[in-house]
């Protein structure tokens, strides 16, 4: 039987994606209960394989993985695969040699699980593929918009910065398109990738024309480590322009969420007190960001399937 | 020996000849073509050829070839390179200096024409560096390599970036009667770069390359020739912007010339979709607008030749990582199957126009007395059958590197019979 992984947005149905929300809403009860420990992964080995720096992604998998009663460890690599030493293929090879039944993999270069997935039994999780897909992101992203709103189709997102380089975006436009909200951008000329509204989206130049009567501002971290090349001259311009503020965010829906992958840069995607308002559920996404992760690794690791229901 | 190929439908650019005829090779070169030549002679060491229903073309001439020796033999060397050249009916090659070390200087030159001619199966000829080192800093020794037999001068696999030294590189080959073969790239507008700039690259999350990468060095290397009235090639042209610069330029009389090869007018950027690094080159593949170009610029003689940048390379710096990936794929031994199939197939160009940019125009521009029929001439020829359908499969390549992709594809006129200096080197499409 073929074996599933989770390397993209691009990659799975309405029906895959719903279900998946479906069974994070049980995980998150697991996470809401005093005892935060559930048998579905007892037995299970999920190993982080990390080439690129990150706390919270993977300490979200980690917890996820721990929560569940998993086997877990972590690997941070460093550099990329031909250059240094030992090549990916080899690596996750041998990590697929100790018997690891997940792998959940963060690398700094576009199609690197893609690459390796065939290669190997355990399942692969992509935690972030250089600037492609974040799908676990895009996900938890979905459940918290669906948890407050009570749906996805009709809502309107709009999504404001860096989308040349974010792997965010990309799963959130293959996720809600397929759920059936609209989606727009907005950012600086030199971020945004050329011919994107063949993905089915609509490009602004300004933020305010992008999040005109949102339901949800998404706001994309101004990656300062991608951009050597100072694609916009300084981050306060960014922040005139394309900041989102109290006085911009009322261009949007009185109610409309504001949400962020994180770490938010303060004052630079957005001021200070939208990142603290009533609307912002920022934090919330770290919670649900758990949840999917239960829930995706569960699905993989008990079901090679993401339909198939769950409890167990 | 002496060679009779009988009832061949010769075509031969070089001197107008395209009907059926009979041709015979003695001794190496060419003594006679015309109708019924068998009546004439008697049987003795004779070899005959029966090409009824095949064409009979001068050796092709692929003047943009990479054959990685001296330095990277693991990838490819001049024997099988050359042998992969005669699987596509290529007899003539003109091999490109990013070796190791770089053919930047006379010995270098001289070892690559006498590695080949002890163990090549086709005719190699040297491109020198422009540059010492390919460094793009100093001029290397041209005068040097070209008494010691390069054709032409290049920095290949790299551009020139400094123009000054463009500019210098272009009058001092002038000199010696050479060409520099550009290869049109501003870094600079490459930057991160891996495919081409468009919607195949957003969506993969994939820094794109722009047109413009390419064409703005084409535009300024045909406005250094032209100001020096001199002569300027462009190698690997794969965009609609380029085409038209090279046209107006022609139009207004620049001595400019260029070549494009077989996957810039059958593939397009959309053959990287699921990060596929088969399809990873430098220029990248461009887009459907752009691939109808380059066929127009054949079509109106814009593109005078076709060549297949034959970029072999190990699997193990294919198969990785789509931007940590190699760029390059082999070419010598599908460039005519896939230009009758997508060209004189299509309409697109007769079969005396694909022989004459794929033999007689490179011939022209390096300089070779190859790319001909004609009597007294060496004798290489390839014979084909233009109509006579043969699939792809990689495995079974000739060349050390499988990197093609085309495998599956089903192409035409697999070569029947080459000829090389008169010698039968492959016979009903096997090598001897």
């Amino acid at each position: 039987m073929k074996k599933q992984d989770l390397l993209g947005l691009r990659d799975l149905s309405k029906e895959e994606i719903l279900s998946i929300l479906e069974t994070a809403k049980e995980m998150k009860k697991i996470i809401e209960s005093p005892v935060k420990k559930a048998p579905h992964l007892q037995g299970k080995t999920v190993i982080n394989l990390f080439y690129e720096n990150s706390t919270r992604t993977r300490m979200s998998f980690e917890l996820a993985s721990k929560y569940l009663g998993a086997n877990a460890a972590n690997i941070t690599a460093s550099g990329s695969s031909v250059e240094k030493g030992e090549t990916l293929e080899d690596t996750v090879r041998n990590l697929n040699a100790m018997a690891a039944d997940i792998i959940v993999m963060r690398h700094n270069m576009s199609g690197a699980p893609h690459f390796i997935a065939p290669m190997v039994n355990a399942h692969i999780i992509n935690a972030g593929d250089g600037m492609h897909e974040h799908p676990t992101q895009a996900l938890l992203d979905m459940f918290t918009m669906m948890e407050k709103k009570g749906k996805i189709e009709g809502l309107k997102v709009a999504i404001i910065g860096d989308v040349y380089h974010s792997r965010v975006v990309r799963s959130n436009i293959y996720g809600l398109l397929k759920l059936g909200a609209t989606v727009t951008v907005g950012g600086p000329s030199t971020l945004i990738p050329k011919d994107l509204e063949q993905m089915g989206v609509k490009v602004f130049k300004t933020v305010h024309e992008a999040i005109v009567d949102a339901d949800v501002v998404m706001g994309l971290r101004i990656q300062l480590e991608r951009q050597k090349k100072g694609l916009f001259p300084s981050v306060r311009e960014y922040h005139r322009f394309f900041g989102i503020d109290d006085k911009r965010l009322k261009f949007a829906k009185p109610d409309a969420l504001v949400m962020h992958p994180g770490p938010v840069n303060r004052g630079v995607e957005f001021s200070s007190s939208v990142v603290d308002c009533d609307q912002s559920v920022i934090n919330e996404q770290v919670t649900n960001g758990v949840a999917i992760r239960m829930a995706v690794m569960h699905l993989l690791a008990n079901h090679n399937s993401f339909l198939g229901g769950d409890k167990q | 020996m002496r060679i009779l190929i009988k009832n061949g439908h010769i075509i031969d650019p070089a001197n107008n000849i395209d009907e059926v005829l009979d041709i015979l090779a003695d001794n190496g070169k060419i003594t006679d073509i015309g109708k019924d030549l068998s009546t004439e002679l008697d049987g003795l060491d004779m070899q005959v050829i029966d090409a009824t229903g095949m064409v009979v073309a001068p050796g092709l001439v692929d003047m943009h070839v990479h054959l990685r020796e001296p330095g990277f033999e693991y990838k490819e060397d001049i024997e099988t390179g050359t042998r992969a050249a005669l699987m596509g009916g290529v007899t003539s090659v003109a091999c490109m200096p990013n070796t190791k070390p770089v053919t930047d200087n006379e010995t270098v030159i001289k070892y690559i024409i006498e590695r080949a001619k002890e163990v090549g199966y086709a005719n190699v000829y040297p491109v020198g560096a422009v540059s010492k080192g390919l460094e793009g800093k100093e001029l290397s020794e041209i005068g040097e390599m070209k008494f010691a037999g390069a054709v032409a001068i290049s920095d290949d696999g790299k551009p020139v970036y400094n123009s000054s030294l463009m500019r210098r590189a272009i009058q001092y080959a002038d000199m010696f009667d050479m060409r520099v073969i550009s290869h049109c790239e501003d870094l600079s507008l490459v930057d991160d770069g891996c495919m081409n700039d468009g919607f195949i690259a957003s969506r993969l999350g994939l820094k794109g390359i722009p047109n413009s990468a390419e064409d703005v060095q084409i535009a300024r290397d045909i406005l250094i020739a032209e100001e020096l009235s001199m002569g300027v090639h462009i190698a690997h042209v794969s965009t609609k912007g380029g085409v038209e610069i090279i046209r107006q330029a022609k139009a207004r009389g620049v001595d400019v010339t260029c070549e494009t090869c077989p996957h810039y007018f059958t593939l397009t950027d959309e053959a990287c979709d699921g990060f596929n690094t088969l399809a990873k080159m430098n220029p990248p593949l461009r887009t459907a607008e752009d691939v109808e170009a380059i066929k127009d610029g054949l079509k109106d003689g814009t593109i005078d030749c076709i060549v297949t940048d034959h970029a072999p390379h190990h699997p193990d710096e294919k198969m990785c990582e789509f931007a940590a990936s190699a760029n390059g794929i082999v070419g010598l031994e599908t460039s005519l199957g896939l230009s009758l199939r997508y060209l004189v197939k299509e309409g697109i160009l007769t079969l005396s126009e694909l022989i004459e940019k794929m033999s007689y125009n490179p011939s022209k521009i390096l300089g070779i007395s190859k790319g001909t029929l004609g009597e007294g001439k060496i004798a290489d020829i390839t014979i084909f059958n233009p109509d006579e359908e043969w699939t792809v499969d990689i495995s079974k390549l000739s060349s050390k590197s499988k990197n093609s992709p085309f495998d599956g594809f089903k192409l035409l006129g697999k070569p029947q019979y080459v000829i090389v200096g008169g010698k039968i080197m492959v016979n009903q499409g096997v090598i001897l």
